[in-house]
């Protein structure tokens, strides 16, 4: 119950629906333990009696009783679905925004499958929760209490005897709940494992035929088809072992009634049109009996739910954003005065006592192996890691003076693997300065080299990119990816390996590309290949989060250190083809 | 409410994402009866036994209150015939008892059927799919196959599982209800009967209604998921644009979109239900007025008038499976289309009914003026002829789309040639065993895949029977062995595709390692552009010279360290040889290849 009030302010806005609907299943309740009783007044004071007379009163009361339940059903079923929906619009938005501002450091612990599956089914659980929980529970309760209610009124003996079966059904549903979940959970997993090995299969379908391992992968799956198979008959063996059973209850009840009660209305205590009615009032009071195990489970389901959305919900931001953007101009002038980053506590540092110092419109290489420090370096800037000590300057201020909206706008990123949203080419490149103007945007293109290229396309600037910019090559979106750092005219630009996993030709023309734009910008340049950085201002040679080595090209070739050794190793390719040949 | 606080805002239309079209396949009964045939193989075993057992039970259901009327009111309590009464009961105890068991017999059996339909017609469909061409796989994206194996099948579970009993099951209800109330009274039938077709009006097309509405709104929420999933994966780039505030107005758009979509189905939905009550209040008004009617003209007894007013309730059960079972149908049918379309899918390359096994070669390969076209506008390749002597390393080399995949795949028979042939050893490839051909060539490739399972069982992907030995020792050989010994679990670390453990060129390794264990007398080599730092690369040169060693080797080079080292290089461009030879022979010559290696160093060095 926790877990329901720390969510109050989600529905608690839309009481009135829940409370109204809630009313309007009573109403339900009681019109349903009506039929019986009508149809017993018929038998008993109409049709034994002779008095035919009362005949058009019974069917118009029956008629508007009726007419009264259609409307509280739909009442009922649409301001409870009502209840749901809404609240959970207001989940869905406050979910989105905070996903929106989680930092860089959640995001690297989180899953995209599992924060999908909270966002989805999570958030549908606690929906169908609150649209039928509350409404089942309180008409499993109602039921029963009205039909008990009729039937004790007509007979309390037969009542008893209907009674009777209630420790019966209660174990059986206490049992086939408490066998039948886990198996539920098995198909789900044992088709999770399933969907798995398909999912790998056809994505490395490529692998596969390559080494010709069909067969062997028709094995692997028939095991994952066959263990499916096997949990979902386990599944279905419980359920044919209690399902039955509980109906086989209710139908010994009913034969104990007719055996009772035959007995009774015989010996004339009770009237022939009251047994009629327990045959009704039996299943009214059982049917809802055989649901409880139902919602129980719908209960504990609702508060997983409810704690994986808080979970999310409550995560903390680290990062405190209350400073209003002024609209800051930034020139670009980085500093970093002994600063240490560890990504995750009592983990080693990913960066070790880093200074340097890079003036607006210079460029500074940035080499080292994988898992350096190299990128590290660049979040810092934008603030998506907090540095542990010393602090990072931008323009002589800390990076914590400024808003993240104003920091962020002047510092323009271009990643290895660019990303690109499923929308047209246009608004890709538009995605940091959504104002821009159509003429901003083609210029921004010309000069990241991308503008030919996609003046070729069918739709030129409005060709929609599928999800992640299928269709497009590597170098091409690379591209894109590089006019919509330049539309934000950037003061300080990050390259983060851009060049690598493209052909040599492709990197010819994005090196181009690059070359003019880092024109009067503060550069960051990523790249193992000397090439791409061996004109910057100063490089900075990393070696597990330390700077071991630093200045200009000329000057660390000269310096016998890491970065005369990845020289020589890139180089000699050169000398061994070229040096002959005097090119 | 929601609505009410929606902006208009610029951002509204800042993503696209596909959207399904909701259309109603029209009803095709060749494909159902195809689709029944994967029936047949329990047509004698399973399935008459779900029957019979149906049967059972839904004939208890139908006679009990015929007994309990009939013979219960007007019989024994009428004549106060308390011995009839107690066999009567006897009789509906044992009754209860079958169907009891019938119940339970049904719902094993109907189970043990539907799992085996679908367990066949998966594996029908995976098995089939494993078998299709390159080609198939170049026109889909693995998502779109995927949820046709998993989903469309999955949609027809149900139908196979209580679907095509429960119709039976149902016909025969109602058809024996309506027989029996004609029998016990027929004037009174009559009049309770009209409210069948109204409940099959209802049941049908109201519910096609609602459910038209509730498909817009998964197209809305598939929308809406995507969106969600997109923003994850894209969530860097995002905050490094800080875009924050624009896709939450956007997403405000999608989520209100969603909030009403659902409002008006489910609105829509509240309906059926008041609908149903009162088409059976309307039947039971008919039954008490009617009915009285009757009993007072002495047309019918009380009994009868009881039974019924207890078959009444019976009526909507069956109606409403029946017009589900409607909409079952419609939705099994697009399963299947999408199923049978690929199955019926046939394989590009196909393999001779009299294919010669091939044992062990020696790597020669010929090509015979080979001409490829992937369609009839785009020729690959125009007439190439080339030989590569076994043991022999050759460099492909030239532009993006100048043929040097297509050449690789050649080898690999992933597709056939147009004209001319491709020998192997003096064999034509169409000749021989597919399986042969291709465990006597091995492809790296440059985006190597990672299966999720251990280190050990990745590596032994290249042949699944290795030694736990031999798979390290295969490690040992390319170097990988350094870096797995320095993983928790050495070669039993559980890696997965998406998992970050590896890097770039420990990928690499990994699938050489895997190459290497499959002992392959080709090797074709998409040699990887990724982002590798130079130590290494260093390593990754270094154990490909030992993979290569002793074996035929197609490179599709982008290092110029590679193609220098390659015995022959041929450097192709718009799918024609423009010159070959060794480095030094064409760096000699000054042509092309000359130029290529010059301009390369030279623009780099430029900037």
């Amino acid at each position: 119950m926790d877990i329901l009030k720390k969510l109050k302010k989600y529905y608690w806005p839309y009481r009135r629906f829940l409370i109204l609907s809630l009313i309007s299943m009573i109403f339900v309740t009681v019109i349903t333990a009506a039929y019986p009783v009508v149809l017993q007044l018929t038998i008993d004071e109409v049709i034994y009696p002779g008095n035919f007379e009362l005949i058009p009163m019974i069917v118009i009361a029956f008629i508007v009783l009726m007419g009264i339940k259609a409307l509280t059903v739909y009442t009922q079923q649409y301001l409870g679905d009502l209840f749901g929906i809404s609240t959970v619009y207001n989940v869905r938005d406050d979910l989105y925004k905070k996903l929106q501002r989680l930092s860089f450091k959640y995001y690297d612990n989180a899953k995209t499958g599992d924060l999908m599956s909270r966002l989805t089914a999570d958030v549908e659980g606690f929906r169908f929760f609150l649209s039928f929980g509350f409404a089942e529970m309180l008409r499993i309760f109602s039921m029963v209490t009205v039909s008990l209610l009729v039937m004790f009124y007509y007979s309390v003996p037969l009542a008893l005897v209907t009674m009777a079966a209630m420790p019966f059904l209660a174990v059986s549903v206490y049992m086939f709940d408490k066998r039948v979940h886990p198996a539920f959970l098995g198909i789900r997993r044992s088709f999770g494992r399933m969907n798995t090995r398909v999912q790998e299969n056809v994505s490395g379908m490529n692998t596969v035929k390559s080494l010709s391992r069909e067969d062997f992968e028709i094995g692997r799956y028939e095991e994952k088809g066959e263990n499916y198979r096997d949990h979902y008959l386990k599944t279905a063996k419980i359920w044919s072992k209690y399902m039955p059973f509980m109906e086989f209850v209710g139908n010994v009840s009913v034969v104990a009634l007719l055996a009772y009660g035959g007995f009774l209305v015989m010996q004339g205590s009770l009237q022939p049109g009251e047994l009629a009615a327990f045959f009704s009032l039996v299943w009214m009071f059982l049917g809802p009996l055989m649901n409880f195990g139902f919602v129980v489970n719908m209960f504990s389901q609702a508060k997983a739910s409810g704690e994986r959305l808080l979970e999310v919900l409550e995560s903390d931001l680290e990062l405190d954003d209350s400073i209003k953007p002024k609209g800051e101009n930034i020139k670009g002038h980085v500093t970093f005065n002994h600063v240490t980053l560890t990504y995750v506590e009592d983990d080693d540092e990913a960066l070790k006592n880093i200074s340097f110092d890079a003036p607006s419109g210079k460029v500074v290489g940035l080499i080292g192996a994988t898992g350096s420090g190299k990128s590290s370096i660049t979040q810092l800037m934008t603030r998506f890691y907090e540095p542990e000590q010393g602090e990072v300057l931008i323009d002589g201020r800390p990076t914590s003076d400024f808003s993240l909206k104003d920091l962020r706008k002047h510092i323009g990123f271009v990643l290895q693997e660019p990303f690109l949203f499923s929308t047209t080419i246009k608004e890709n490149i538009a995605y940091g300065n959504p104002e821009a103007t159509m003429d901003d945007i083609i210029d921004a293109a010309k000069r990241a080299q991308a503008h030919d290229f996609i003046t070729e396309m069918p739709n030129g600037y409005d060709t929609l990119l599928g999800e992640r910019g299928m269709g497009l090559s590597g170098g091409q979106k690379q591209r894109i990816s590089i006019a919509r750092a330049l539309l934000i005219d950037p003061s300080i630009l990050v390259l983060d390996d851009a060049t690598s996993a493209v052909d040599m030709q492709t990197e010819f023309k994005i090196q181009a590309a690059l070359k003019e734009v880092m024109h009067d910008r503060t550069t960051f340049i990523i790249a193992h290949r000397i090439s791409s950085l061996k004109h910057a201002d100063e490089i900075l040679v990393l070696e597990d989060g330390e700077i071991v080595e630093r200045g200009k090209h000329d000057f660390l070739l000269q310096n016998n250190g890491p970065y005369q050794r990845i020289y020589d190793i890139q180089y000699q390719d050169r000398e061994a083809i070229l040096g002959k040949q005097h090119v | 409410m929601a609505t009410e606080t929606r902006k208009e805002s610029p951002h509204l239309k800042r993503f696209h994402y596909t959207q399904d079209v909701a259309v109603d396949k029209p009803f095709n009964w060749k494909q159902l009866v195809r689709l029944l045939e994967y029936l047949k193989p329990y047509a004698k075993t399973i399935l008459p036994i779900a029957i019979i057992a149906m049967l059972v039970s839904t004939a208890v259901r139908i006679v009990v209150p015929i007994l309990v009327g009939t013979v219960a009111f007007d019989v024994a309590i009428e004549n106060n015939d308390a011995n009839l009464l107690m066999q009567l009961i006897v009789g509906i105890a044992i009754l209860y008892g079958l169907s009891y068991i019938g119940n339970m017999v049904r719902i094993k059996y109907v189970n043990l059927l539907g799992q085996n339909v679908i367990y066949d017609l998966r594996k029908h469909l995976f098995s089939h799919v494993q078998r299709l061409s390159n080609r198939f796989f170049d026109n889909r994206s693995a998502g779109s196959i995927i949820v046709r194996i998993m989903n469309d099948i999955n949609s027809l579970q149900e139908l196979f599982t209580n679907g095509i009993i429960n119709l039976i099951m149902d016909v025969i209800t109602l058809v024996s209800i309506i027989i029996i109330l004609f029998v016990l009274s027929p004037e009174l039938a009559a009049a309770v009967i009209v409210i069948i077709p109204i409940m099959f009006y209802i049941s049908t097309r109201l519910r096609k209604n609602i459910r038209r509405s509730w498909q817009q709104v998964r197209i809305q929420q598939s929308r809406l998921n995507s969106h969600l999933n997109e923003s994850i994966q894209g969530i860097r780039i995002t905050q490094s644009f800080a875009q924050e505030k624009e896709n939450t107005e956007f997403f405000d758009g999608v989520n209100t979109d969603n909030y009403s979509n659902w409002k008006t189905a489910t609105k829509k939905s509240a309906m059926f239900r008041p609908f149903v009550e009162m088409s059976n209040a309307f039947g039971v008004a008919i039954l008490l007025a009617f009915g009285s009617f009757l009993i007072i003209t002495g047309n019918v007894t009380v009994g009868v008038f009881i039974t019924f007013a207890l078959f009444m309730n019976m009526f909507w059960e069956p109606i409403s499976r029946l017009g589900q079972m409607y909409n079952q149908l419609l939705m099994a049918m697009s399963a299947s289309e999408r199923i049978f379309e690929f199955l019926d899918e046939e394989p590009n390359v196909k393999e001779k009914e009299d294919a010669k096994a091939l044992d062990d070669i020696e790597g020669h390969i010929e090509f015979d003026k080979v001409q490829f076209a992937y369609d009839e506008k785009r020729i690959a390749l125009h007439e190439i002829s080339l030989e590569m002597k076994p043991g022999q390393s050759v460099a492909l080399v030239g532009h993006t789309g100048s043929g040097k995949t297509t050449i690789a795949n050649l080898i690999n028979r992933f597709y056939d040639v147009t004209k001319g042939a491709i020998k192997i050893d003096g064999h034509d490839l169409r000749d021989v065993k597919l399986d042969d051909l291709r465990q006597r060539i091995s492809v790296v490739l440059q985006d190597t895949f990672i299966f999720s399972g251990t280190i050990m069982e990745n590596i032994r992907f290249g042949r699944p029977d290795a030694s736990d030995d031999e798979v390290i020792e295969a490690a040992k050989v390319v170097g990988a062995d350094e870096f797995i010994s320095r993983l928790a679990d050495n070669y039993e670390t559980e890696v997965e595709e998406r998992g970050n453990i590896l890097s770039a060129g420990e990928r690499q390794l990994l699938s050489f390692a895997r190459a290497l264990l499959a002992d392959p007398r080709i090797i074709i080599l998409d040699e990887a552009t990724a982002s590798i730092d130079t130590e290494t690369e260093v390593k990754i040169q270094k154990a490909l010279k030992r993979l290569l060693k002793g074996r035929t080797s197609i490179i599709i080079a982008h290092r110029l360290s590679t193609i220098r080292d390659s015995d022959n290089i041929i450097v192709l461009e718009h799918g024609k040889i423009l010159e070959q030879g060794s480095h030094d022979e064409l760096m000699e010559k000054q042509g092309e290849y000359y130029g290529l290696v010059k301009s390369q160093f030279q623009m780099l060095d430029d900037l």
